[in-house]
């Protein structure tokens, strides 16, 4: 089942083009890491999906049109959209009790046994936790949201090394299943690596990269190259290369390990090294090269 | 590389689908009022506060109370029953009046707060239409303010009535002559009084609530600077002061329309206490003024629904 499908997905605020014509599909059961610069528009897509931002061209989420029917999509759509937006005047027991009385799907008790491993403490109020707590909480009460899609914008920024894996741990474990949905922005590549079925790169309004893990697997390999053999290495048309302290590391895409092995070391590159490679040469400088990228 | 397909358990506790409860229309609005009186507990703290400040003032002046009642009441008479009304309508003046100025803040505050804690996207992020958090936050100024003035107001009228009856009885003056005013007659016309200006001033809460999901920052001067340019630009230019007059009648106006303020004898009406016999409910609510505002405190509404729709956080 398709959970999102937009078509020329469209935005600009001004003069600025926000979504430049996206198209996207996401299927149940994926986790999507939406990967990006600042300012190429994730939050923008994000906000449209939700149903946060008015926009142009066709955008169904769960079959709804998230514009003009956002309250019922978010019976079936949960998101954090930061750790910093539970309002923090409010107690914790109230924020079980307003989630419980407006929200159809939510399971108290469950979300009372995710904070039973916490040392939350019902009477606080939010200002008084931690911002590792409010994330504890936050993903406590959308974990316990029997939701078809969940969305998570930058959801552990700020937080220290041990509660962003706590949260990533908690999230695969203890909520996703094979018929949920997540997308996921965030900075912090090295964290969601291991977590994600799907990877997409945006920038500048556009997406340049769509494929899924087992795709970035087995299509691009990056070879720390033998300083005799740089020459026939750039003949296979690297489509990055950088120096490592005084030798070339250059990535491939679509090339052949066996090709590659005798030119030097060879190794899978992380989600962050492809951004580079692809956005890390000045924003959209490679935005039309990598357009093939796209599966 | 490892996908998270293989190390997801089958039950995982997520797997297990929540039966989905029932929640009526009436839910989402019931629970959005909660949070906004836990969010804003100055709505009723600031109306205790009134009342408990005047009760202290009621009681000690109770020390004073047989020896004024001597010098206003000739020995078996009646005492006046203005002066004896005077305490009580104070009471529901002052509660009233509070209200007024919280319902003012509360309003140049409702679209505001959400937007700059940030705290609007995770109300966003629930199944809670805009109009119905509009319609809650709408509600505290038009319904749950002037509710709770009432009970405030009934229950220090009590405490009020108790503690004069016990001084009085303590220092052995006679309670047989007259020694409280009619006072649940005075409390039915409070609550008339009440619904009275909520409705007449509907407009004003609205149009602050519909401010209030504006600007940046400085609804205050955003709510009430727009009309005063206007009324002298007004004055200004055509020497004529509708809008200034338009406006001071808003604010004031509702007493001379919901009230006969001269009785059949041709004698004026203290305010103090205004007999049900005086209260005009049908020249109040068939007033061109009253619709007009309700009118005007619709659109606003509607209007404030919208701002909410494309608003995110500043």
């Amino acid at each position: 089942m398709t959970v999102i499908e937009a078509r020329g997905l469209r935005k600009a605020f001004g003069k600025t083009v926000a979504l430049d014509g996206v198209n996207l599909n996401v299927d149940e059961g994926r986790i999507l890491g939406l990967i990006g610069p600042n300012g190429a528009g994730k939050s923008t897509a994000l906000n449209a999906i939700l149903g946060l931002t008015q926009y142009q061209g066709g955008l169904k989420v769960l079959g709804r049109d998230p514009w003009n029917e956002r309250d019922q999509l978010m019976c079936d759509v949960c998101f954090i959209a930061d750790v910093a937006v539970l309002p923090r005047w409010m107690r914790v027991s109230q924020s079980l009790d307003y989630v419980a009385g407006v929200h159809p799907r939510f399971d108290r008790a469950k979300a009372e046994g995710f904070l039973a491993k916490t040392d939350i403490k019902r009477g606080s109020k939010i200002r008084e936790l931690s911002k590792g707590m409010v994330t504890q909480l936050h993903l406590a009460l959308v974990m316990a949201i029997d939701a078809k899609l969940l969305v998570l914008d930058e959801p552990t920024l700020g937080l220290d090394i041990l509660y962003r894996k706590q949260f990533y741990d908690s999230l695969l474990n203890d909520y996703f299943d094979r018929t949920r949905t997540i997308i996921v922005t965030t900075h912090q590549v090295e964290d969601v690596q291991h977590v994600l079925t799907d990877l997409m790169f945006i920038n500048r309004g556009r997406i340049v990269l769509d494929c899924t893990m087992e795709d970035f697997d087995s299509r691009f390999l990056e070879v720390t190259v033998h300083p005799d053999h740089v020459a026939a290495a750039r003949a296979l048309k690297p489509i990055h290369e950088r120096q490592v302290i005084g030798r070339s590391v250059l990535l491939f895409d679509h090339v052949d390990r066996q090709q590659l092995a005798p030119l030097g070391d060879v190794r899978k590159p992380s989600i962050s090294d492809l951004f580079v490679a692809m956005l890390g040469d000045g924003p959209g400088d490679k935005g039309g090269a990598v357009q093939g990228a796209t599966r | 590389m490892n996908t998270p397909l293989n190390s997801v358990p089958e039950s995982s506790v997520g797997s297990q689908a929540v039966e989905p409860a029932v929640v009526s229309e009436t839910r989402p609005l019931y629970w959005s009022i909660r949070r906004e009186l836990w969010e804003n507990r100055s709505i009723y703290i600031a109306l205790l506060a009134a009342a408990g400040v005047y009760l202290v003032g009621y009681t000690i002046s109770l020390f004073w109370v047989p020896r004024s009642m001597r010098e206003i009441v000739p020995p078996h008479s009646t005492p006046p029953l203005i002066e004896l009304a005077m305490p009580y309508a104070h009471a529901g003046m002052l509660i009233a009046a509070t209200a007024f100025l919280v319902g003012i803040f509360y309003s140049l505050d409702a679209l505001h707060g959400e937007r700059r804690d940030r705290s609007i996207l995770f109300w966003k992020s629930l199944p809670v239409s805009d109009l119905t958090t509009v319609l809650a936050k709408a509600s505290v100024p038009l319904v749950i303010l002037p509710v709770l003035v009432f009970v405030i107001a009934v229950l220090l009228q009590i405490v009020m009535w108790l503690e004069s009856g016990a001084v009085l009885l303590l220092t052995g003056a006679s309670t047989a002559m007259p020694w409280a005013p009619p006072v649940f007659e005075m409390q039915l016309v409070l609550l008339y009084s009440l619904v009275v200006m909520a409705l007449w001033h509907a407009p004003l809460y609205m149009w602050m609530l519909l401010v209030s999901g504006w600007p940046r920052r400085a609804t205050f001067l955003w709510a009430v600077f727009p009309p005063l340019a206007l009324a002298a630009i007004e004055y200004i230019a055509f020497h004529t002061t509708y809008l200034a007059t338009m406006l001071y009648s808003r604010l004031l106006g509702f007493d001379a329309l919901a009230f006969d303020l001269v009785d059949k004898n041709g004698v004026p009406v203290d305010a103090h206490f205004i007999p049900l016999a005086q209260l005009a409910p049908g020249r109040f609510l068939s007033s061109p003024g009253l619709w007009l505002g309700l009118i005007f405190a619709a659109i606003c509404v509607a209007g404030a629904v919208r701002l909410r729709r494309y608003q995110g956080p500043i």
